[in-house]
């Protein structure tokens, strides 16, 4: 279900890092609590964001939900198409429906995440 | 599942969108239990019900459902209901949930001897089928000739051998009915409605499809688009209201009279956005620089695909076609006063 090779945040967001950038986008469990999403803000290429930062927001029909930068980094790239196809979100969060690529500050260690197995766990817990 | 009014109660199975869709092409199936229900009986009833309700108890034939409130002397409501005659002095009012104690004491404090009120809120089950294919579906499992229930009536019979009330009345803008039955015998109705229906599309529906589904319809829902600081005039209810000499005086007539004859200083409007965003209850809404109103309900509304809501504005600036802004988290969307019901079933 979660990737392997993704980190996770307690917000729910997960990072796909290659060199010094980094993929982001909802978990498969965020897009699950707030079920059928139908509108996506996405921030401009070039803005700057401090981990934990909102960049964004989702909204489904019964609930808006903010999107927090898993780490520092610059936006270096969005996925605009997907604020015309929100839907996607719901079916393939792990995948089409990535929302920006970070330009990570500290390409070292994306620190403070969550790797698949703690992140299941996670849920798990939360979902009792 | 989410606390609502006292109870448990899914906000969605399948999910919300494809709930609401399958309510508009084919049917839903909703678990309303929740909802309060009183029986007033006895020769003094029918004079009871006009003085406290606001709609004429008089036209209502036995078999025969009406939409009413129960007004305040200010003519608030203290709650909106459906009324129901069972029989010659024998009425059952359908009230919210969340005012059943509220409703309770309110009407309690007024009954005059001859006359009983009864609360059997615990001795009903109530279960909405919903949807362009609910009498399809709800035809195989009663005697009863749906056919001959007309909108807003109700016949007395059985659904899959259990006992029931049968109601051509719903909170979604289609066709359907609403099934009152004993509490022991609705798990199996339930169950034997979504295998008679899933082949023709019935999906079991939440308590979010049925808020898309009511807004969509402009129906109101008491505590966001009424509650006792707004007049049944000013909540566009002046349909509901009786002024007939023949239902003679009863609580709020005077100032619900007066507002009819000389116009209300402000209404309740529909809008939609004409930017992306989704307004929500509680958001403010503009006029120019001037926060004139707030979104009373407010959604994405599924069938329609654009974001809806009421709004009370004042009467002299709520014209269809009126410019507005709705604040959403710190930045305006526009959006413009329209007519509604937002969306009209195809008769």
């Amino acid at each position: 279900m979660y990737p392997q090779g993704y980190r996770y945040s307690k917000d729910h967001e997960w990072i796909a890092v290659e060199g010094d950038r980094g993929r982001v986008g909802i978990t498969d469990y965020a897009q699950k609590q707030l079920g059928d999403v139908v509108f996506v803000e996405l921030p401009e290429v070039g803005r700057r964001l401090a981990a934990g930062e909102q960049f964004g927001t989702v909204e489904s029909v019964k609930a808006v939900s903010e999107l927090y930068a898993p780490v520092a980094g610059e936006v270096v790239e969005v996925n605009g198409p997907l604020a015309d196809k929100p839907e996607a979100i719901n079916q393939d969060p792990h995948g089409a429906a990535w929302m920006i690529v970070l330009k990570l500050a500290d390409p070292k260690a994306p620190g403070g995440l969550l790797d698949a197995a703690a992140y299941e766990a996670l849920v798990a817990s939360e979902s009792k | 599942m989410v606390p609502f009014g006292g109870w448990d109660m899914p906000v969605e199975y399948s999910g919300l969108i494809a709930e609401h869709q399958a309510v508009r092409t084919a049917a839903g199936l909703f678990d309303v239990s929740h909802m309060g229900e009183f029986e007033v009986a006895g020769p003094g009833a029918l004079a009871f019900l006009q003085r406290v309700t606001a709609n004429h108890v008089a036209k209502l034939a036995v078999g025969q459902a009406q939409y009413s409130a129960l007004p305040m002397p200010t003519g608030c409501p203290v709650d909106d209901i459906i009324l129901y005659r069972r029989g010659p002095e024998r009425y059952l009012i359908v009230v919210n949930a969340a005012n059943i104690a509220k409703d309770w004491e309110w009407l309690r404090s007024q009954v005059p001897s001859g006359c009983t009120l009864e609360d059997q809120s615990e001795a009903f089950a109530l279960i909405a089928l919903q949807g362009p294919k609910a009498e399809a579906i709800l035809q195989g499992l009663t005697p009863v000739d749906l056919k001959a229930v007309a909108f807003y009536r109700f016949a007395e019979g059985s659904v899959c051998s259990h006992q029931a009330i049968v109601a051509r009345t719903g909170y979604t803008g289609e066709d359907g009915f609403e099934l009152f039955l004993a509490p022991r015998d609705a798990p199996a109705v339930w169950r034997q409605l979504i295998e008679a229906g899933r082949p023709q599309g019935l999906q079991p529906a939440g308590l979010g499809a049925r808020d898309t589904l009511r807004l969509e319809a402009r129906m109101m829902l008491y505590g966001n688009d009424m509650d006792e600081t707004t007049t049944l005039i000013e909540a566009g209810l002046a349909w509901i209201v009786s002024f007939d000499e023949a239902k003679g005086d009863w609580s709020g007539r005077d100032v619900l009279l007066e507002q009819k004859t000389k116009g209300a200083s402000r209404k309740l409007v529909g809008f939609e956005a004409t930017e992306r965003g989704i307004p929500r209850h509680g958001y403010p809404v503009f006029q120019g620089d001037e926060q004139t109103g707030s979104v009373t309900s407010g959604t994405f509304a599924p069938f329609l695909q654009k974001s809806i809501g009421l709004t009370y504005l004042p009467a002299a600036r709520a014209a269809v076609g009126t410019e507005l802004a709705v604040g959403i988290r710190g930045r305006r969307i526009g959006a413009r006063v329209v007519p509604t019901p937002f969306y009209k079933r195809p008769r």
